[in-house]
This record gives structure tokens, C-alpha cells and sequence, in this order.
């Protein structure tokens, strides 16, 4: 490697690091991201200007167009994508990576037959790669709604374990002995793939960030892979960054979530059982509905209202609506903010892009600590497909799954409207005894449509 | 034991690179505030894309009468640059949307 190049890796690597780090302050996010990207973009070309091989055109015309082809594929999806639909666009892109490793990784078997020092890197790619790639290819699809059920084999965990055993000692196996017929390299991806699939299929649409995640994470590892290799710094650095930030961000949801990796990978089975039996027990009381002309009014004549938007919003796409709305209301001097929980919407986060998207004023949004002391002097709540992150369980029900998750404390308001599609519950499967608290008044319907409602009525008021 | 040894001394240097990088990624995104988890997310996702380099050298590599090896190595570039390109442009469009408001 020339020195040159070795130097343009070099700026490369300091770049991720550098621009990672400033990703993680509100201020500094997007430069962080600017920077990482021209890191990127420097290492591409060098590689492809500096190196000292031997290429013909025809080989450099193919990569032109190979870089183009997926420039401009890159580049229409990111652009056109709907915020919504965020989650499974992280999972799409992180697809492509693994798919990206799991190719480089056959090529380089079949040049590397019988090498048995380059052979454990290749068959870790090939198998890394295989599982991430077709564990978020499930993880979209689940997202994108085009695969509905939960499917769950029985003893599914067992199988799991069973399959990822024999996928290592099948590695193990072709590195050892079996590094001279390609054919392997090929029947190794399979299982990797199948792997993959039965790793992410029974594991449940809210858990799907933490896998996502989990996968990003194990997508770095395979770069990784592949840099040592190659010997090639940046990739490995690259690599490895991601692999353990990724999976600290991991951690960081799990926690926000009050769900351990273990339990989300390996939990979803015996729990809902238990689950469904609690929240048979915890059903009491009335509800109380109410109608879309009541609550208008009610809020017409409130000082004070907080929006709680959730997860039902996001699946509504009702952002825009709800940004009327509290146009509206402040227009008519009502002081109107939103309650983020960290972890609402489709993943954590998600819910400051979308109202970010919307062009919600910043100083709008409150966190979840500042805003929990001002819900005693609000006159209305205004839920939003939101459940589990409003549920007083997690302070007062020890037995309850989520007990020990920080919530936003929406029962100390004067009045709580509950806008829900119906009384499911939500994804921790428990009932919410807020529904059943006398100040507390049932909305039924889409977020969108009762939204544009209320919007209708108060603008005839 | 004497083949982990000497894996362990003839690679000594990358081991120490890669607990030091580990070390690195922990500190950098410890303490996130939750606000950012979905662009650093998918912004960690655009950089595993590093990937993409791998696979233009796979294609440097190839023989040009390697037909198989660039095709794989073509479809590689094209998945790589997918990641790497749509990662950091929708990263960017939602940091975007947090920075007009301010």
C-alpha cells in the first residue's frame, strides 16, 4: 500500500471517530455527519485512485457504473423516504452492508483456497455478513407490514441455538479442512441465512429498533472482518467503531425501553403467556368515551394542554395533523407542548424526527423530566396512540412487566383525553388502569381522522 | 495453546488497535441523549458501509476474465454504495429538520 493511501486512511479513521463523537450532541449532529461522510468519500476515492494494482479499464468502467448505480438508488430512497418509515429504511441500508460483506467474503474465498490464516476471516464474513443480511431483510420486512404474524416455532430458542451451533462448528469445519472447495463457502451462506431469518422472525414489531440496532452493530463487525483481511485500517476502525457503539446504542434503547437484550431476544415466548394472564386480572372499572365535539370544546376553553403523541400516532402519520391542531389552539391563546417519551413512536427517537418533520417548534417538545412536574397544573392531556409510556403501572404495580420504567406522569392533570383506535393494549401486552381513571375520557378512533375532526369542529367554533 | 500464542504475538498490534477502538466507540456515544438514537442509528448504519471499500478492492483484484468474481464484486460496490450513500443523505435530511426549528 502507498504511503499516500495508507495517509487518506488515516484521515478517514479520525474522521469516524470525530464525527461520531459529534452525532451525539444535539448542536453538533449534523457537521458530525458531514464530516463522517467526507471520511467516507476521501476513502472511497483513494482506494480507487491510489492503489498500486494493475486494473484495465473495462474493470474501472464496471466499478464507475457500479458506484453510480447505487449512488443514485442511495440516493432516490434516502430523499423520497417518509419519516415514518424510518426504522425500516435503517434495516434496509444495514441489509445491503451484510449483503455487501457476504459477496466479498465469497470472492475472497475462491481466491484464497487453501489458506487457512485468510480462511477464518472469509468464513467469519460469510457468516456474519449472511446473518445480518437476511435478519434485517425480515426486520424490514416486518416494518414495511409485509409479513404480519409473529411467527414462532415451537421451542423456537432451542432450534436457534441448536442451528447457530452447528453454523460454528460447520465454519470451524471449513476452515480447518474444508477451505479448498468453494462449494462450501456457498452452503455456508445458506445457513447463515437461514439463521439470520429464524433469529429475528419471532421477535415482536416494537422490539424490532433493538434488533435493528443489535444488526448495525454486527454489520460494523463484518467491515471489520473484511479490513483485517485486507489489512485495511479504515475499514477495520470503521468496523469496529460501529460494532461497539452500536451496540452500546443497543443497551440505550433496551434501557429506555425497560426490556434487557436478553429478554428481547430471547424472552418473547413464556412472557406473553404471563402477560396476558396479568392483564386479565388487572381489568377494572368503567371507561368513560366521549366525543369529538366534547373534547373540541374542552379544549377551546383549557389554558394549558400537553399533547402525548405515541406510537399509534406515528402509524397514523398523523404528525402534520397534530401540528394543525396545536396551531390552532395557540392561535387562540392556548399554551399547547408535547410530552416526548424517549422511547415513543417506531423507535427511540423517532418521535422528535417526526415532529421535528412537521415543523414543530423546538422549545415545544419537552423531555420527559422537565415536562413531569408541569402536568399538575395543565387542564388537559391529550393523549395520542400512546399506552404503555403513560401507564401508572410502572409506578405502583410491582408485578406489572413494565413496573420500573420511567413514564410520563399524566394522571396528576386536571382532565386526560385518550385518543386509541380501540382498548388493545399496547405492545407490553398489560392494561392500562389510566383508561379507567375518573378524569379520564375515552377517544376512540385513527389518529388521523379524529384529529382532522377536532380540527374541523374548533375551527367552527 | 502455542497457535494461540503466536497468533497472539504475531498479531499483538491489531489487538491492541481493536481494544482501543472498542474503548472508543463505548465512550463516543455514551451518554446520548435518547432525542438522537434514530439519526445516530442510522448514521452509524451509513458508516458500516465502510464495507464498500472491500469490495472496490475485490474488483481491483479480480482477473478481468473472472467473470464470477466480478459480478459478485459488482453486486458488492452496488449494495456497499446503497448503504454508505442513502445512509448519511437521510441522516442528514433528518438532522436537517432538527436544526431549522432552532
Amino acid at each position: 500500500m502507498s504511503i499516500a493511501l495508507s495517509i487518506v486512511y488515516l484521515f478517514a479513521a479520525v474522521s469516524f471517530i470525530y464525527g461520531l463523537k459529534l452525532l451525539g450532541h444535539p448542536e453538533t449532529a449534523k457537521r458530525g455527519n458531514t464530516i463522517a461522510a467526507t471520511g467516507m468519500i476521501v476513502a472511497i476515492l483513494g482506494t480507487l485512485v491510489l492503489h498500486e494494482l494493475t486494473v484495465t479499464p473495462f474493470v474501472y468502467i464496471l466499478i464507475g457504473i457500479a458506484i453510480l448505480l447505487g449512488t443514485i438508488i442511495g440516493w432516490v430512497i434516502a430523499v423520497k423516504v417518509e419519516m415514518t418509515k424510518m426504522p425500516e429504511l435503517v434495516s434496509l441500508f444495514n441489509g445491503f452492508g451484510g449483503a455487501s460483506a457476504v459477496l466479498i467474503g465469497l470472492v475472497e474465498f475462491g481466491n484464497n483456497i487453501g489458506n487457512t490464516s485468510q480462511m477464518a476471516t472469509i468464513v467469519a464474513a460469510i457468516f456474519i455478513g449472511g446473518t445480518t443480511f437476511s435478519g434485517s431483510m425480515i426486520a424490514w420486512a416486518k416494518l414495511a407490514g409485509k409479513m404480519w404474524k409473529d411467527i414462532r416455532l415451537p421451542k423456537y430458542n432451542l432450534i436457534n441455538n441448536i442451528v447457530l451451533l452447528g453454523l460454528l462448528a460447520f465454519a470451524v469445519f471449513i476452515v480447518l479442512y474444508a477451505s479448498d472447495n468453494t462449494l462450501y463457502a456457498y452452503l455456508l451462506m445458506l445457513v447463515a441465512l437461514l439463521y439470520g431469518v429464524l433469529l429475528v422472525i419471532p421477535i415482536g414489531g416494537a422490539d424490532m429498533p433493538v434488533v435493528i440496532s443489535l444488526l448495525n452493530s454486527l454489520t460494523g463487525i463484518a467491515a471489520a472482518i473484511t479490513g483485517v483481511l485486507y489489512g485495511n485500517m479504515v475499514m477495520l476502525m470503521g468496523g469496529i467503531l460501529v460494532g461497539s457503539a452500536g451496540l452500546i446504542l443497543t443497551f440505550a434503547m433496551c434501557e429506555a425501553m425497560n426490556r434487557s437484550l436478553g429478554n428481547v431476544i430471547f424472552g418473547a415466548f413464556g412472557e406473553e403467556e404471563a402477560h396476558a394472564e396479568h392483564a386479565h386480572h388487572a381489568t377494572k372499572g368503567v371507561i368513560k368515551k366521549t366525543t369529538v365535539s366534547d373534547v373540541a370544546i374542552l379544549m377551546n376553553y383549557s389554558q394549558r394542554i400537553i399533547v402525548v403523541p405515541g406510537y399509534g400516532l406515528a402509524v397514523a402519520q398523523a404528525q402534520h395533523a397534530i401540528h394543525e391542531l396545536e396551531q390552532i389552539l395557540e392561535s387562540r391563546g392556548i399554551e399547547i407542548k408535547y410530552a416526548i417519551h424517549p422511547v415513543a413512536g417506531r423507535m427511540p427517537g423517532h418521535m422528535n424526527v417526526l415532529l421535528a418533520e412537521t415543523n414543530v417548534e423546538y422549545d415545544k417538545l419537552a423531555e420527559m423530566e422537565d415536562v413531569n412536574p408541569e402536568f399538575a397544573n395543565t387542564d388537559v392531556v391529550f393523549v395520542v396512540g400512546a399506552n404503555d409510556v403513560v401507564n401508572p403501572a410502572a409506578h405502583n404495580d410491582p408485578a406489572s412487566p413494565i413496573y420500573g420504567m420511567p413514564i410520563l406522569d399524566v394522571e396528576n392533570a386536571k382532565q386526560i383525553i385518550v385518543n386509541k383506535r380501540s382498548m388493545k393494549p399496547g405492545y407490553a401486552g398489560i392494561e392500562n388502569e389510566l383508561f379507567y381513571n375518573p378524569k379520564t375520557s375515552m377517544l376512540f378512533g385513527d389518529a388521523k381522522s379524529t384529529i382532522q375532526e377536532l380540527i374541523t369542529e374548533l375551527k367552527g367554533m | 495453546m502455542t497457535e494461540v500464542l503466536d497468533f497472539i504475538r504475531t498479531n499483538l498490534e491489531l489487538i491492541y488497535i481493536i481494544i482501543l477502538i472498542i474503548f472508543i466507540g463505548i465512550e463516543v456515544i455514551k451518554h446520548i441523549p435518547a432525542v438522537l438514537h434514530t439519526p445516530l442509528m442510522s448514521g452509524a448504519n451509513a458508516l458500516s458501509g465502510v464495507v464498500i471499500v472491500g469490495a472496490i478492492l475485490v474488483m481491483l483484484h479480480a482477473d478481468p476474465e473472472n467473470y464470477l468474481a466480478l459480478g459478485l464484486g459488482f453486486l458488492a460496490v452496488v449494495l456497499g454504495i446503497i448503504n454508505v450513500v442513502g445512509g448519511f443523505a437521510v441522516t442528514n435530511r433528518m438532522l436537517e429538520m432538527f436544526k431549522k426549528k432552532k
